[in-house]
């Protein structure tokens, strides 16, 4: 009877949950991860956040890319460089939101947090979709600088291997019905999958590859020129805006299509009562 | 460890006997392996070219084909229910099992690997470098799959979920499987340093696989 135990969590009156948060306020007097594992207070403190949130991601995204288009041709590259003000924070993305599902499946299986597998769930066709972003752009800056849309390298080949792995975990969300055994198995597999991160991460340290090197997080300072790292960093930072918005949003749908679900299971169950 | 012991000698028994399916593998890999020749053409020198491709595709397929039995049959008869209660540590049962299908499934592969050479027009030395590194990867290949058939046998799901999950994991290991024996026959690189790293992946899914997949069944099992 698990789905009862689903419809309890995310049907109880509000009353009993805001008893349960006083009684950890009184006990540790500050807001804790506790407080958002109540839905919802969740959904009311991202309602009030998410405007602001989707103004901030708005603005800095226009800005940046204003900068991008103000920003010098590269003497090498030519305007083909403003491919990167897009590639590179998708890329950096790709890989945070792995990282992101990696926390929530370990507050899915050690914390058991409610809103764990929400986030975990919510995140993957967000993550697949900057991924694909970047593998995209990134071919599309291949063509004219490379002379090829796609080359086996190492940091390509496990970008790719990183998209395929998205696939597979939003497949295996689809493949089960009910959510909390899903959870469960979603967060083992993101776990292993999480041993490509740093694969990725140094793939162009260690293998001697047509992609460049990391030039902007490395020891002794980023070897970017100002005028390209000031538009990147701006688009970086709004970019991970995006994300939060878009995630907590698609939490949000999320957990108010589970309290769909929960209704109609409880409605099927009466009338065949 | 005389429980460990016995699991595996059961494991054996019934993937070897009738209705176990363990040595089906190695007719699905004869069966690729002599596909290949079809659909490239009978060209001998392309063949030899492509060889250690076409085995580590077909042994990856054939190890792939048998992980479903890994923990299924035991799930509808019950036993996997004791397993995971008994006092044996269920990290510990996992890699026992993981063990013995591949001494039943992977192993034979490994063994077959020469006769289809003969197919594909290898050498000698390329089938030995295949086989050597075949015996190298396929541990990696079915300690990650585990992995996977302990998730699809959580879910009820087998077949394609299965196949969607375990791959990625295994391009690694095909990569640098097919990099050593493709060094060792006409390779400017030495066969020793993919050798070693296709070693190591092996040793890496030995730790994490069995710790996976029993914190998957246990998490998974109701």
């Amino acid at each position: 009877m698990d789905w009862i135990d689903g419809a309890i969590d995310q049907l109880l009156p509000s009353g009993f949950w805001q008893i349960a948060c006083k009684a950890s306020d009184d006990y540790q007097g500050v807001m804790t991860l506790i407080d958002l594992a109540n839905p919802t207070k969740f959904l009311t403190l991202t309602a009030r956040v998410l405007p602001w949130l989707a103004a901030a991601t708005a603005i800095l995204l226009v800005v940046g890319l204003y900068q991008s288009a103000m920003a010098p041709d590269d003497y090498q590259q030519g305007a083909t460089v403003k491919i990167m003000f897009i590639h590179v924070p998708n890329a950096w993305l790709s890989m945070l939101v792995w990282g992101v599902m990696s926390l929530a499946a370990l507050g899915t299986l050690v914390w058991r947090h409610p809103l764990a597998d929400v986030a975990a769930k919510a995140a993957a066709p967000i993550g697949a979709a900057f991924t694909f972003l970047a593998l995209v752009t990134g071919s599309l800056w291949g063509r004219p600088m490379w002379g090829t849309y796609w080359e086996w390298d190492a940091r390509l080949t496990s970008v790719l291997i990183l998209f395929l792995m998205y696939l597979g975990l939003i497949a295996l969300w689809r493949a089960v019905e009910d959510p909390s055994r899903a959870a469960r198995a979603a967060a083992i597999l993101t776990l292993v999958g999480a041993i490509n991160l740093p694969i990725i991460k140094f793939s162009v340290d260690w293998w001697n590859t047509l992609h460049q090197p990391a030039s902007v997080m490395r020891m002794g300072g980023p070897t970017l020129d100002r005028a390209f790292l000031m538009p990147l960093l701006v688009m970086a930072i709004g970019f991970s805006l995006l994300f939060v918005t878009l995630h907590l949003a698609a939490m949000r749908n999320e957990i108010l299509r589970r309290r769909v679900r929960s209704l109609q299971m409880m409605q099927a169950s009466q009338r065949a009562a | 460890m005389s429980a460990l012991a016995a699991l595996i000698k059961r494991d054996i028994r019934i993937a070897l006997r009738v209705g176990g399916g363990a040595l089906i593998g190695v007719l699905f890999f004869l069966t690729v392996t002599v596909l290949m020749p079809f659909a490239v053409g009978p060209d001998l020198a392309l063949l030899a070219r492509l060889g250690p491709a076409i085995l580590w595709l077909g042994a990856l397929l054939a190890s792939l084909l048998t992980l479903d039995r890994l923990f299924t049959a035991d799930h509808e008869d019950g036993s996997l229910d004791l397993i995971v209660m008994s006092r044996t540590p269920l990290e510990l049962a996992c890699a026992a099992k993981a063990l013995a299908h591949w001494l039943a499934a992977g192993l034979p592969l490994v063994v077959a690997t020469p006769a289809l050479g003969l197919l594909l027009n290898l050498d000698g030395a390329s089938t030995l470098a295949v086989a050597l590194t075949l015996l190298a990867g396929t541990p990696a290949l079915t300690f990650t799959g585990m992995i996977g058939a302990a998730l699809a046998v959580t879910l009820h799901r087998g077949g394609l979920l299965l196949a969607v999950l375990v791959l990625p994991l295994s391009i690694p290991v095909l990569i640098f499987g097919v990099a050593a024996s493709q060094a060792a026959i006409s390779g400017p690189l030495s066969f020793g340093t993919p050798f070693s790293i296709l070693c190591a992946l092996s040793l890496i899914s030995l730790v994490i696989g069995p710790f996976a997949a029993a914190a998957s069944l246990r998490h998974g099992l109701d």
